[in-house]
């Protein structure tokens, strides 16, 4: 789950990593508001989950409370590389001596964190990484006994940082892994970290990543969760508890596991199609999970055929046909659905669709000819 | 001969008295298993299905000599079971449970490797060695016996595959699912390791996904160290970014972790990639001679 950076500046907050005073806002009068009670001048901030906002004109220093509106009103709205702008991080602008850069990532593949600092931040770190990696300190710790001091003095010094900032940098760091730990983040990340010009250390920025997995023991995080404006489909997915990712085709799949359903995806693609999302019914698709499955599927109007793709293991595929039946029957679907049925009960499935399902349902018995089928009939329908 | 599971398995269920673990135990025990024993805090004196359960898993392994452990146990207290299954000093655990949070099994992981203890998971479908034993949640009857190993990091590919195989006549010595989380107790590297030793094992199927670089680890590790002919398979071309698909661990994570660099990687090395399910079973076909 990745959050907005006023709610990774929020968490930074209460795990005492010094961020400038800030509000979120979400119309030009509270923007208004916020500037007013931060006083002085402040910068406009748009909250959208995409690199290049500052180039894209999302952000903006305001000099009085009057321009922060003005902002504010040409900012909520904006579209940032297709992430419509709902809210604007209103914030005390800073005065920057140097900008640093500060992480920790989740390494799964060192399965241990990697703490990363660089005197060079405030630009894309993985362009430092590679055309200057000397300039990268980084530093993997053990999960078991944690990050101590000596890490962050090694961190500070290979980083070349300012003698006079290495302290509250190093405070910065220990306070950023018991965040990272405490709050079963996936990457915290800063960048940039700035000495300010009177020596003060500050977060200027903040993207944090949450495990998605640790969410129950993490309430305060559901309210993160819910205010993230993604995609109306996948929103509504998340929602009933289905497993779906929308992307830009318009050949619906439908089908249970998560491996099979990537592979559905690659086989409509090889068979020339588009893929209209991802959707992993799971291990029961019993007749509610159709149903529940197939009106998030419909809910998207590029569908113009759908592919239902089911492996039957514990899962029964008659089960599964009969589900199918009742779903379609509740919610009148008229659009080319084709059905490919494999695995356990796999003859009684198909028998049952073939009698018994309506005229725009038909069965194929492979996952190539059922993915080379919906393609076709999603052309046809286009 | 088969690799993990086999004859000598004696398995211990953890959490075995749960909907899910029942079940699974009962299925695991009627193909032929040995179940010895069954583990849920403070029912110490039923049983399930004839198999005796025990409050602790150290008392299960005093009372039955059992070697492998399975774990059912809800997400939220699974660290603590493999904890507790490292400790009663079994050989295997094999841990079924998915939603494991990254950082609890981060901390396991690193435990384990300091042991000699294996763990096969989480987020996995089992173990499978046809036709002798099973542990897990496998659907038994797509799997028959013969000589081609099988390691996943997807359950239902990994039937999908197996019983393509079977449909052509060709059998398999032990199926392996990995898991798909980000972090599992058993690598594509392990579990290649086991089947190269195993003089029954004479091809093996490896099934990735989007996410990590293991593929790629592998696919350097096969190049060095492995003789037997290894056939493969990617899923997920079609992800996007940034966007988990279904399984915690399946992520492209900026430019890394692309089905396409896998199958480059593996490619690079001389091992074939199947474009679909049913194509790798050909492949297999073709290689076996």
């Amino acid at each position: 789950m990745d959050l907005y950076e006023y709610q990774g500046k929020q968490l930074f907050a209460t795990q005492g990593i010094p961020v400038p005073a800030g509000e979120v806002a979400d119309t030009p009068e509270a923007a208004r508001a916020a500037a007013e009670r931060i006083g002085g001048k402040v910068v406009v901030k748009a909250q959208v989950q995409v690199g290049g906002r500052g180039k894209a004109g999302g952000i903006k220093v305001a000099e009085n409370p009057d321009e922060a509106e003005q902002h504010a009103r040409a900012i909520l709205g904006m579209d940032i590389k297709g992430h419509v702008v709902h809210q604007v991080w209103i914030e005390a602008a800073s005065e920057i001596e140097k900008e640093y850069y500060a992480s920790i990532t989740f390494d799964r593949g060192a399965k241990k964190p990697l703490v990363m600092l660089s005197a060079a931040g405030g630009i894309d770190i993985e362009e430092v990484a590679a055309t200057r990696p000397e300039e990268l300190a980084r530093l993997h710790v053990d999960p078991l006994t944690g990050f101590q001091p000596h890490h962050g003095r090694w961190l500070a010094y290979h980083a070349k940082i300012d003698p006079v900032a290495i302290r509250d940098v190093v405070a910065v760091l220990e306070r950023l892994y018991a965040g990272f730990i405490s709050l079963d983040a996936m990457l915290m990340e800063i960048n940039p970290l700035i000495l300010t010009t009177d020596g003060r250390v500050i977060a200027l920025d903040a993207k944090v990543t949450i495990d998605g997995n640790s969410v129950s023991r993490h309430p305060e995080m559901a309210d993160f969760q819910e205010s993230g404006a993604e995609d109306p489909q996948e929103r509504m997915a998340r929602e009933r508890g289905v497993t779906y990712v929308k992307l830009d085709g318009d050949v619906g799949i439908l089908g249970n596991g998560a491996g099979l359903v990537m592979s559905t995806l690659d086989v409509v693609a090889l068979a020339g199609g588009r893929p209209a999302n991802f959707l992993d019914a799971g291990g029961g698709s019993k007749a509610d999970d159709v149903v529940t499955a197939l009106e998030v599927l419909l809910s998207d109007a590029k569908v113009k055929a759908l592919l239902v793709n089911i492996f039957g293991g514990i899962t029964r595929c008659d089960e599964v046909a009969e589900g199918l039946l009742t779903a379609l029957e509740r919610l009148g679907a008229t659009l080319p659905i084709v059905v490919r049925l494999d695995g356990t009960n796999e003859e009684e499935g198909r028998r049952i669709i073939a009698d018994r399902a309506p005229a725009n349902v038909v069965v194929e018995k492979t996952m190539l000819s059922a993915a080379r089928r919906a393609v076709e009939l999603a052309k046809e329908a286009a | 001969m088969s690799i993990l599971v086999g004859a000598s398995t004696r398995l211990v269920a953890q959490g075995i008295t749960g909907r899910e673990g029942a079940f699974h135990a009962a299925r695991n025990k009627a193909y032929g298993t040995n179940v010895v024993a069954g583990v849920t805090p403070g029912k110490e004196g039923q049983d399930v299905d004839g198999i005796p359960v025990f409050n602790t898993v150290a008392d299960a392994v005093e009372a039955t000599q059992a070697n492998t452990a399975m774990v059912f146990v809800p997400p939220r207290f699974a660290a603590d079971a493999i904890y507790e299954a490292i400790e009663s000093g079994v050989d295997l655990i094999n841990c079924i449970t998915e939603g494991i949070p990254a950082h609890d099994m981060l901390r396991v992981y690193t435990h384990l490797r300091r042991g000699p203890q294996a763990l096969v998971g989480p987020n996995c479908p089992g173990i499978i060695s046809p036709g002798i034993a099973t542990v897990g949640i496998m659907p038994t009857q797509v799997f028959t016996p013969g000589r081609v190993g099988l390691v996943s990091r997807s359950g239902t590919l990994t039937y999908q595959i197996s019983k393509e195989l079977s449909d052509m006549g060709i059998g398999q010595s032990t199926v392996v699912g990995i898991g798909g989380d980000p972090v599992v107790g058993s690598s594509f590297i392990d579990i290649l390791t086991l089947f190269e030793a195993d003089p029954d094992t004479d091809l093996v199927v490896m099934v990735g996904e989007i996410g990590g670089a293991e593929e790629e680890k592998a696919a350097d590790f096969i190049a060095e160290h492995v003789t037997t002919p290894v056939v493969a398979y990617i899923a997920g071309f079609q992800a996007p970014p940034g966007k988990q698909m279904g399984h915690a661990g399946a992520i492209i994570t900026g430019s890394s972790g692309t089905a396409q660099a896998k199958k480059d990687a593996l490619e690079a090395h001389g091992v074939r990639v199947g474009t679909n399910p049913t194509e790798v079973a050909e492949v297999v076909r073709e290689r076996l001679g």
